[in-house]
């Protein structure tokens, strides 16, 4: 019997664990085939942004939301759904700027950086920056141009793990010329 | 529940990149070196998953572990078939492959499939390792999407 329950948690961590894992392999691999750690996070946002476009209709599909009427509200659904479903987190938003367009999530544990340790060397990696692109590409598919970076990483000897996102333009639909 | 999902599209993304960071001429190292990389991660996941399982009795015993636990964990799912002539080849076979289901049924995109079994087929290959037996693992699509794997025991 206990054995049986042990089995239904392991098979959950081991769900997470093989994402974790595959995705230390993508970044050893990206690290091998690129020599500066700026191109890999340029490589690791590229790809998110891929993921991203794809996952938002996921991520509508499984949630059910409605449009959000401004970015503070794009924010919750952030960080409360968007983040639980996927990485099982639920970041805090802080640090909204004056102006509303701005503001941070704070990360406490990163399922992505689980068994990760950065060597000296590769000090500008920011090793989690897919989740920037998934940001980004996410959010150009509901029609928002929004910047995402990292502030702060763990991973790089600071005390959180703290993401910016800034807010810049709404996208307008571009209709096929000839089609006005 | 949606977590298998980001390995999913981790996966997706992860064959994208592979493909296009070569020239077209060295399209056929993709396989290999997605191969290689499902062999590191294999190799891991299943130290992590074995930590507390009673050490198995034979080959049999192991394969029929990767087929019910180590599957489920992985694709949610059991494999369907297992078939052996027991001299050290199994047969695997999966009728709704996770990470082709989504692609097509039937006989469409049936050339894209390996691209996408690289990886398993290399995560069979490091479980088997570290669980101390060496194989080789191929893969085979007829009909999307049911896939068949293909392990060969080495004897040392």
């Amino acid at each position: 019997m206990s054995r049986q329950s042990t089995r239904s948690t392991d098979s959950r961590k081991v769900s997470q664990e093989l994402f974790t894992l595959t995705y230390g392999a993508m970044v050893a691999q990206l690290i091998k085939d690129y020599e500066s750690d700026d191109e890999v996070n340029k490589q690791l946002d590229k790809m998110g942004y891929n993921i991203g476009v794809r996952m938002v209709e996921d991520f509508l599909a499984r949630s059910n939301v409605g449009r959000c009427h401004d970015f503070r509200e794009t924010a919750d659904v952030i960080a409360k759904q968007g983040f639980k479903m996927y990485l099982g987190i639920s970041p805090a938003i802080t640090n909204w700027s004056a102006a509303g367009d701005e503001f941070s999530l704070i990360v406490e544990s990163n399922p992505l950086t689980d068994f990760v340790e950065i060597p000296e060397k590769h000090g500008n990696l920011y090793y989690s920056n897919i989740l920037c692109g998934v940001l980004r590409g996410a959010l150009e598919m509901v029609q928002m141009e929004v910047k995402a970076w990292f502030t702060q990483d763990s991973l790089r000897g600071d005390n959180t793990t703290e993401i910016r996102l800034k807010f810049i333009k709404r996208l307008e639909d571009a209709l096929p010329a000839g089609e006005e | 529940m949606a977590e298998e999902a980001m390995f999913e599209f981790l996966h997706m993304e992860l064959v994208s990149y592979i493909y296009r960071s070569v020239e077209n001429k060295d399209q056929d190292q993709c396989v290999s070196k997605l191969e290689h990389l499902g062999y590191r991660i294999g190799q891991s996941l299943i130290e992590r998953f074995t930590k507390d399982t009673p050490r198995f009795k034979d080959d049999l015993d192991i394969m029929k572990f990767l087929c019910k636990d180590f599957w489920t964990a992985l694709y949610k799912k059991q494999v369907d078939n297992l078939r052996t002539n027991h001299q050290g080849v199994y047969v695997l076979q999966d009728n709704r492959f996770k990470l082709i289901q989504q692609m097509a049924t039937g006989k469409q995109y049936l050339e894209y499939a390996p691209k996408y079994l690289a990886l398993p087929c290399g995560l069979i290959r490091g479980a088997l390792a570290n669980l101390g037996i060496n194989s080789i693992v191929t893969a085979e699509v007829t009909t999307m999407p049911a896939c068949k794997f293909q392990i060969v025991l080495q004897k040392t």
